[in-house]
């Protein structure tokens, strides 16, 4: 009993080290926010409408997260017809087949070829991009990573945080930068969706600080909309990054559930040998 | 009760059946058995810390299966390595748990060390008769750690390519040699596709047969002094009319049966990490080994594995880099002096004064906290929080001549307290 | 007496060899049962990975260019692939072949149901053969015409393998006399239109075989 207790105690001050040892997600993330009720940004933190004045604090947009979740596959099935439709033209998946996905998500081979599959591959390839690498590099001054393991090499939130961070700038060739990768070559792709917004930064000491987004114009989604359009395209790179995840855990309840019963049983072999033992 | 034989064990000998004598005649299987299992006697009263030196051989074998099977997929080269990690995660058959299981382990592998070198700690396991089984014991722990770190170079990540050029690189402070030593080490000017191939003959072939071996010595070493207990006293002082010690149990049935329920408790945990929370946050696979190596971007912030941190956190506190590199040395070589610098009249903590106690608490509180610092960014209040933790760290082993000397112990019974 | 490691005054319980026993054999099937899953991974680790069921994927073949009495060989999951273009003699000359030949209905040769026929194949004019000998796996030549000054003038036309001299006619079945003893295998094949064969499928809308 006393040992059970202590390895249990010693997984679980291991997890406070794991907590504690997690880079931040991104540069100036200070201090502790409550992730439930700063998971989805506030109405009042999307873009506000220009001319506002009221003085509010400014918008934590490091503490918005991502909330998604890879059992819900009706989302990822919609972050993949997102994915090909937005962003296959200049990113690839290179470690994901099209035919993996489609058995994973339950997608139909008819609706895989016609809407997900590049045209003139073939569902068991991998996911490619149709932008040549040299045109990319001309014109961005870099290709466009390949995603699929961009999830777990940055992290969920911090790609929801990108993908609604982006802001007008006129002064980059982009016309726009982003407060999640500033200086970032990739276009405010997503802006005829979202609309597009400015980024208003307040004075304060030691430079300037971002206050809060203002709408310069709308988009053809309204930001709930938008932002669900964002969740699953996340939800779908986390499942890309991770494709086994699912199947893994559902092994694992019967895997750690079949070991308990097995130390149950051994305990009360040694209690019984250990009679003997005075 | 047949004659020559152990009924608590069932075991009949070599009198049971004509194939078994046959073998017997040529190969000392029953002798072995019987002198290393069924007549080898271990303290009764061993507690919870006595579990990690069979934890840790099991996760040896873990970790040289998973070994073997990662290494038939696996395709050692700067250009195929990083992609081959990922087609065993995704394209080869349940290579997803493998990978994890591998990754897992070798955390798993440091858990078990630390704990079972802290227990020697504890009770003094260290003292004669026992100090060459403790240099065996650190022997395995330093071709442990390598083992690991040049493990962690073959995924050919981001945090694979920069840990391999930073721990190069203190050879490099070494007096003269340096340069030249770590040009020879990686094989080209900087770290790369020699580097890597090289590093994975060391992981896959030469440094498992060195572990084995040191392993093997050990437990060889342990046998012949037998182990030590949580009061410190010493079994074969007392024996019964038979020559069997008064405290002593054989070790099979009584702790075969005692480690396989630590075993399976262990596995209880495995099985939770592996399958819910395989990267354990940032711990156990590090995000930005996720990415591909990049000689051109450093990881920020970049550290080593958690079980390396403690030794970090020492070297990055000092300004200097020669003395940094080797005040880390220091801190690992510290280990090999114990049974020297040890020198209390009594092995356990159980009846060691305050002093003794008070060292060996800071001690721990350092090192566990020189762990959490090694893993933050270089920066303020990390820094200097570390040359704090680390004053500890050192003068527990270096003050020791002294404080377990002049320190009060207590009277230790001639019998082993246990309460059945 | 059951006391180990220590002489004491306490009256000391019955060993209940029983429950002993019991516990052991109830740890010792779980633990085995446990044993025997954990090794289920590590076995499928070695059935072939998703790399190659894509690359062993079915192969479209284009026949239009394939004449009479001309043989191309095509690749499928890693194998030579004969496809023969037969014009109707041959077809016609194939049941002459029957007393001479080991399996002439090829009961105990592999081949799909479409192909334990006469000629072995889903139409006559084609032959599609898994080109390794049943033997022990060389690649037979082809000798097509009849009467063949090395074979013998009355060699009816088929396959002769160079390792040990098994020979197959001109549906694929081997003849007495041969090392091999069925015939050469048949494929899962099927076609997309009158020009385009599938290696691969039993039917072009199914999935992999």
């Amino acid at each position: 009993m006393v040992r059970l207790a202590t390895a249990t105690l010693l997984l679980l001050a291991g997890a406070p080290l794991a907590l504690a040892a997690e880079p931040a997600a991104s540069p100036a993330n200070v201090g502790p926010s409550s992730a439930t009720e700063a998971t989805k940004p506030q109405a009042s933190e999307l873009a506000r409408e220009p001319g506002g004045s009221e003085q509010s604090a400014p918008v934590r947009w490091q503490s918005w997260r991502a909330g998604n979740s890879v059992l819900d596959s009706s989302s990822i099935q919609r972050g993949a017809r997102n994915f090909m439709n937005y962003c296959n033209g200049c990113h690839s998946l290179k470690y994901m087949r099209y035919q993996r996905m489609a058995d994973d998500l339950q997608i139909p081979t008819s609706v895989m070829t016609a809407d997900l599959v590049a045209p003139g591959s073939s569902s068991l390839d991998y996911i490619g991009t149709a932008m040549p690498a040299a045109d990319a590099i001309n014109w961005f001054g870099k290709q466009p990573p390949d995603l699929s393991l961009i999830a777990r090499s940055r992290t969920v939130d911090y790609l929801y945080q990108y993908l609604k961070t982006f802001y007008s700038d006129p002064s980059r060739p982009t016309r726009s930068d982003n407060l999640a990768y500033p200086t970032t070559a990739m276009p405010a792709v997503l802006s005829d969706l979202e609309g597009v917004k400015a980024a208003v930064f307040r004075d304060a000491p030691g430079g300037k600080v971002f206050d809060h987004f203002e709408t310069i114009s709308p988009g053809n989604m309204t930001p709930e909309q938008f932002d669900g359009f964002v969740r699953d395209i996340v939800n779908f790179l986390d499942y890309v990054g991770d494709p086994s995840q699912v199947e893994r855990r559902r092994i694992g309840l019967f895997v750690v559930l079949f070991l308990l019963a097995l130390t149950a049983l051994a305990y009360m072999l040694k209690k019984e040998y250990w009679k003997d033992v005075h | 009760m047949a004659q020559g034989s152990l009924d608590k064990s069932g075991y009949r000998g070599a009198s049971r059946n004509g194939l078994w004598a046959w073998i017997n005649r040529r190969l000392p299987v029953d002798a072995f058995l019987r002198s290393q299992v069924l007549e080898y006697y271990a303290p009764k009263n061993f507690n919870f810390w006595y579990f990690f030196g069979s934890l840790a051989l099991v996760v040896l074998v873990l970790q040289l299966l998973t070994g073997i099977y990662l290494t038939m997929f696996y395709k050692v080269g700067a250009t195929t390595s990083f992609d081959s990690v990922e087609f065993i995660m995704r394209e080869v058959p349940f290579g997803w748990l493998i990978r994890y299981l591998h990754s897992t382990g070798a955390s798993a592998f440091f858990i078990a060390v630390y704990l079972h070198m802290y227990r020697s700690l504890l009770y003094g396991s260290y003292k004669a008769p026992r100090e060459l089984l403790w240099l065996f014991g650190m022997l395995i722990y330093l071709t442990l750690m390598a083992e690991a770190f040049l493990g962690y170079v073959l995924p050919w990540g981001n945090m694979s390519y920069w840990a391999a050029t930073v721990i190069i690189n203190l050879f490099g402070t070494i007096p003269g040699i340096g340069p030249g030593l770590v040009e020879w080490i990686r094989g080209d000017y900087g770290v790369a596709d020699a580097t890597l191939n090289r590093f994975f003959s060391l992981h896959v072939v030469a440094v498992p047969l060195i572990l084995l071996l040191l392993v093997a010595l050990h437990l060889v070493a342990l046998h012949e002094v037998g182990s030590n207990n949580p009061d410190g006293v010493e079994i074969k002082d007392r024996k019964d009319a038979r020559g069997k010690p008064l405290d002593g149990i054989p070790f099979h049935p009584y702790y075969t049966v005692k480690d396989i329920v630590g075993v399976c408790a262990f596995l209880v945990a495995l099985a939770i990490v592996v399958f819910f929370v395989p990267t354990l946050g940032d711990v156990f696979l590090e995000k930005a080994n996720f990415e591909p190596a990049n000689p051109l971007s450093t990881p920020d912030p970049i550290s080593p594995s958690w079980y390396f941190t403690p030794y970090y956190a020492i070297l990055r506190a000092v300004p200097d880099q020669r003395i940094g590199a080797l005040l880390m040395l220091i801190a690992v070589m510290s280990f090999f002096f114990l049974p020297w610098l040890d020198r209390s009249p009594v092995r356990s903590m159980r009846y060691r004064g305050w002093i003794s106690r008070l060292f060996l608490a800071l001690f721990t509180i350092s090192f566990l906290g020189l762990m959490y610092l090694g893993m933050q960014p270089a920066q303020e209040p990390y820094v200097t929080l570390s040359r704090i933790f680390a004053v500890p760290y050192f003068l527990y082993f270096w003050l020791m001549p002294w404080y377990s000397k002049i320190d009060r112990v207590k009277p230790v019974p001639e019998r082993v307290t246990y309460h059945g | 007496m059951s006391e180990v490691g220590a002489m004491t005054d306490h009256p000391q319980p019955e060993i209940d060899e029983g429950r002993r026993k019991f516990l052991t054999v109830a740890t010792g099937v779980t633990a085995a049962v446990g044993a025997v899953v954990a090794a289920v991974p590590f076995v499928a680790s070695w059935t072939p990975s998703e790399r190659a069921r894509a690359l062993g994927a079915p192969v479209e073949v284009d026949l239009s260019k394939l004449q009479t009495g001309q043989m191309i060989t095509p690749t499928w999951r890693l194998k030579p692939i004969y496809i023969v273009r037969r014009d109707q003699a041959m077809v016609d000359k194939l049941p002459q072949n029957d007393n001479r030949l080991k399996d002439p209905k090829s009961q105990s040769s592999i081949q799909p149901e479409y192909a334990r026929n006469e000629m072995r194949s889903r139409r006559a004019d084609l032959l599609v053969l898994i080109g390794i000998c049943t033997h022990l796996g060389c690649l037979p030549k082809q000798f097509f015409d009849a009467g063949d000054p090395v074979l013998g003038a009355d060699w009816p036309g088929g396959f002769r393998c160079p390792c040990h001299g098994s020979r197959f006619d001109l549906a694929g079945r081997v003849f007495d006399g041969s090392p091999a003893s069925t015939n050469l295998v048949v494929p899962p094949y099927s076609f997309r239109d009158q020009n385009t064969l599938i290696i691969g499928l039993d039917s072009p809308e199914k999935g992999a075989a």
